[in-house]
């Protein structure tokens, strides 16, 4: 189950696995998205597995894990795999979170904060406006600081909270990577789809090699499909693993 | 067998000629468990007692399907070696009851329906009416619906596309919740629902089996609703997504692998239903032993066992070479599996209980034979043999105000506050996205696409059913040419009234030969579907609701088709001879608050040139935005392919008929699209057919500007326009 590498020749393949999860529903579209990319290949890692041999970037994919039964990622914390997750990202290897997978993260202790119900007590769908905060890390570096990029968001639980030590410490680091916004980068309180403390949509860890999420880039890699603005997450990725 | 005052069957919805009936297929009187079986399968639910006979009239083959009525879901080949399952069906009466879970079960049934066919499924579409959302009620109906409807299909993964969403008094005591699922599978992985070959064995997974939805089909589905609703609360289902996000994965992986006979959901009759219907299609007999089905509580009755309609459990028959891998896929997905009987060749459906055989009965009685009615139809006082005069009511004073009453009716406004609760874009394939004349799902790896649209309505098929039915399908075909597919087939789901009054019955039989009259004649056969009869409380029925589903084939992808202008200075051309009337228009009613007269018929013929036409016009890259003149007449359909742009647009109508009846009647028949003056000759060239097209304007400005005969009717600016469409319906759910 490995995408065709096209790699060239003497470069070897940027390397992502995508875990599946009992209850993943955004395995495929991440997978299908990473695949596009010249230079990168994709393979599957069921939820059981414990070992995450030569690969270069871990994908949580968003879903609905174990139903989101008790709490979203309460569960799947507890998988196999996030013993396996949790090494790979001490030993430097760089892991995305997208929805699910952030939630998956913040349960999983690997990022800070905790998720709230959204504000509207909704499920929530449409397409936001974000502003890079942070440009000069793994996921993001394609992009410009400041720049605004339109990714669709899918979820309910997606209000982000951390208290106030921890939200300084976030911003004392430049942890914060990517906030809601309006069309011209404004972080208003209209332009906030679910309460999130201070429009945060995006976190990493200290290192910067954990990156949590709620939007979903994976969905907006083919502008026939409502854009490509995403593109840059994996193309962030594909170009610090090769420089590195 | 008398259970206090009534006998056993009547209590379980039979009448006393079934249950005579019953005993000479048996050469017996039956004993409970088979009394309760025979009650679903021949409950109108199950055993479409007041229908078979007319659905026979509908066309269901054509050289693109490859499965027609009979199976789980229609199945279409779209070229490529791929094909799309589809298939519609109502749960009216459990969310009516319970909005949250009977709209979630209903997701949950259809979407096993499509998997059961070894298809993958890629969209949703719900059809929703509910009652005026001035009422508390329907607000709460509305928001337990659609949270329903979110809950179970966002956690499934299938993007939530399209649909309806439609208010009227009618459907205040009876919600109509129809639910389509579309599923994509290549045509060497079709599974069907069969159980064959002697010693084959018959495995149960998924959810364990409880006492929920007992008597849903019988019960709740096949009566009306009186003031004992609130007591039948218990007969529906409780939804569990991710156990069928995981049953899902389970079933495709037993297909992948090529280890199933057969694949059959467990849904409506439950065990009882699923085992005799895939008996049934093989040909075969099965032996069940339901001391072996895992539950979930105990103590349950052996009959409770095989009615119960537990969800996310599906019945797959396997060689006993297969079992193993069966298993082996069940464990990995943490899924209960048990070997609960075999195939046999003795064609009878024989319930064990451990080595006890408590029951015994033909399949071919119980799939085949429930009796079949013919109730002599009556045509209701209210159904006009005329059309209104256009002078029938007075002449708005304030045009304007008119229009933005139309463009804020719930019935016509902004569909977000429901789609932005839908994850409608999960699996990456919406070439267009909810909002538009017809959904478009990409084919990954092809530049082909499927275009899927839902249409019902219900308050024209009132005025005259057979007028009605035609429209519909006629509709949902000219939403589907207008982004640029070309429509190939069908599933319908048919809301009705209870049929054994003859009123009810005439509405019925009017609906279905007017459906068929059109699908044969635009070429959309109908693959499928489900009847939804006794939509009725204290003896008051719906608007009767002939609701179809659908699909059409984009050829390319690139060349998709949307509403909204696209540039200042293009020409707005009116394609069609429709001719408006306010007979059962949205104007009518909510203007001059009346539901009366005659609806035009749609001459099938006509509309069929129209959309070749059309979608010429779209392949040929001359069209640059295609919309129907539908709910809310001509000056509707311009406002909204404004809205959508933010241009506006000026448009000189010849004096004709009354101004309200120019800008709000509706009519089939007629498509508002725009193109280049420089496209004009080129349009010309390729109207062989000879559609009527009109120009009646152009593109440009903020205003929506509308004269006929030299005066001006409306000038409203698309600003304002667009702020009443985008909110109305979000206050109306408010406030």
């Amino acid at each position: 189950m490995t995408a065709s590498p096209q790699t060239h020749t003497g470069v070897h393949a940027v390397r992502f696995g995508v875990v599946v999860f009992p209850g993943s529903n955004c395995d495929a579209d991440s997978y299908d998205a990473v695949s596009t990319f010249a230079g990168a290949e994709a393979r599957y890692l069921w939820h059981k597995d414990e070992e995450l041999d030569g690969l270069d970037c871990v994908i949580l994919p968003g879903g609905f894990s174990y139903g989101d039964y008790l709490r979203c990622g309460a569960i799947a914390r507890f998988s196999p795999i996030m013993k396996a997750v949790r090494r790979f990202a001490e030993d430097g290897g760089l892991v995305i979170g997208i929805c699910n997978g952030f939630q998956i993260l913040l349960e999983a202790g690997l990022l800070p904060g905790a998720m709230h119900r959204n504000e509207g007590l909704r499920f929530v769908c449409q397409l936001v406006n974000l502003r890079v905060e942070n440009a000069a890390m793994p996921f993001t570096h394609r992009y410009d600081e400041g720049q605004v990029i339109q990714v669709p968001i899918a979820h309910m639980e997606g209000n982000y909270f951390i208290d106030e030590a921890g939200l300084s410490e976030l911003e004392a680091n430049k942890q914060i990577v990517i906030r809601y916004a309006n069309e011209s980068g404004e972080i208003t309180g209209e332009a906030n789809p679910n309460g999130s403390q201070g429009n945060i949509a995006g976190i990493c860890n200290r290192t910067s090699n954990v990156f949590g999420l709620m939007p979903h880039p994976e969905r907006v890699c083919d502008s026939l499909v409502g854009g490509a603005d995403g593109r840059g997450v994996f193309e962030s990725v594909i170009d610090f693993v090769k420089n590195r | 067998m008398t259970t206090g005052q009534k006998p056993a069957y009547e209590l379980l919805g039979l009448k006393a000629r079934e249950y005579d009936d019953i005993c000479s297929r048996l050469g017996r009187e039956p004993n409970y468990v088979e009394l309760a079986i025979f009650s679903l399968m021949w409950s109108e639910h199950c055993g479409y007692k007041h229908s078979r006979p007319l659905l026979k009239n509908l066309p269901t083959s054509g050289e693109r399907i490859l499965q027609g009525p009979g199976e789980n879901a229609g199945i279409i080949d779209i070229g490529e070696g791929l094909a799309i399952a589809m298939k519609i069906e109502s749960h009216n009466h459990p969310s009516a009851i319970e909005p949250f879970q009977g709209a979630a079960t209903g997701i949950g049934g259809i979407v096993r329906d499509i998997f059961a066919m070894g298809a993958r499924p890629v969209a949703c579409l719900d059809p929703l009416h509910f009652g005026s959302l001035e009422k508390a009620r329907q607000k709460f109906l509305l928001d337990g619906v659609v949270a329903g409807v979110a809950s179970y299909g966002n956690c499934m993964g299938i993007p939530t596309i399209g649909g309806e969403l439609h208010f009227e008094d009618a459907y205040e005591d009876n919600c109509l919740v129809n639910v389509m699922c579309v599923g994509m599978v290549e045509h060497d992985k079709i599974l069907k629902a069969s159980a064959s070959g002697e010693g084959n064995l018959i495995i149960l997974f998924g959810s364990t089996t409880g006492r929920d939805g007992i008597g849903g089909a019988s019960i709740l589905a096949s009566a009306e609703f009186d003031e004992t609703a609130e007591e039948k609360r218990p007969t529906v289902q409780v939804g569990d997504p991710f156990t069928e996000k995981k049953l899902l994965e389970a079933c495709l992986e037993m297909r992948d692998q090529g280890l199933l006979v057969g694949l059959q959901d467990l849904g409506a009759g439950g065990l009882s239903s699923s085992a005799s219907e895939m008996a049934s299609k093989g040909g075969s007999g099965i032996d069940m032993n339901i001391a072996k089905v895992p539950l979930r509580e105990s103590g349950m009755e052996p009959f409770e066992i095989m009615i119960s309609e537990s969800q996310e459990r599906m019945l797959a028959c396997v060689t006993p070479a297969n079992k193993a891998g069966v298993m082996a896929i069940c464990a990995k997905w943490d899924l209960d599996a048990t070997v609960v009987g075999a195939v046999t060749g003795n064609g009878r459906l024989r319930i064990f209980d451990g080595d006890e055989m408590i029951g015994d009965m033909p399949v071919k009685a119980l799939v085949d034979e429930a009796p079949t009615y013919c109730i002599t139809p009556v045509r209701p006082l209210h159904e006009a043999d005329v059309a209104l005069p256009d002078d029938h009511y007075p002449l708005p004073g304030d045009l304007d105000a008119a229009l933005l009453e139309l463009l804020a009716s719930p019935n016509i406004c902004s569909r977000r506050w429901v789609y932005r609760q839908y994850d409608h874009m999960v699996q990456t394939n919406n070439a267009l996205w909810p909002g538009g004349e017809a959904a478009v799902i990409r084919i990954k790896g092809s530049r082909h696409g499927v275009a899927l649209v839902t249409d019902g309505n219900g308050r024209r098929c009132y005025l005259d059913p057979r007028r009605g039915a035609r429209l519909v399908v006629a509709e949902a075909a000219r939403n589907l040419s207008c982004a640029g597919a070309r429509p190939l087939a069908i599933t319908n789901c048919l809301n009705f009234g209870n049929p054994e009054k003859g009123e009810i019955y005439h509405q019925f039989q009017e609906a279905v030969e007017g459906m068929a009259e059109a699908c044969r004649e635009l070429e959309t056969p109908v693959t499928g579907g489900n009847v939804s009869f006794y939509n009725e409380s204290f003896g008051k029925a719906i608007y009767p609701n002939p609701v179809v589903g659908m699909m059409g084939l984009v050829e390319d992808t690139g060349r998709i088709m949307t509403h909204g202008f696209k540039e200042e200075g293009d020409v707005v051309l009116l394609l069609g001879g429709g001719r408006p009337a306010v007979d059962g228009s949205e104007y009518q009613l909510r203007i001059h608050g009346e539901v009366d007269g005659r609806i035009p018929d749609v001459d099938l013929n006509q509309e069929k040139k129209l959309q070749t036409f059309v979608r010429g016009a779209i392949l040929e890259g001359i069209a640059k935005s295609a919309h129907d003149v539908s709910d809310g007449g001509l000056a509707c359909c311009l406002a909204e392919s404004a809205i959508e742009s933010g241009v506006g647009v000026t448009v000189e109508l010849e004096a004709g008929p009354r101004p309200d009846v120019a800008l709000f009647g509706e009519t089939p028949e007629l498509v508002v699209v725009t193109a280049a003056e420089a496209d004009l000759e080129r349009l010309e060239r390729i109207n062989g057919a000879g559609v009527l097209v009109k120009r009646i304007g152009r593109v440009g400005g903020n205003r929506i500007r509308i004269s006929a005969g030299g005066k001006g009717i409306i000038d409203t600016p698309v600003a304002e326009a667009a702020q009443v469409w985008r909110e109305s319906l979000e206050e109306a759910v408010a406030g």
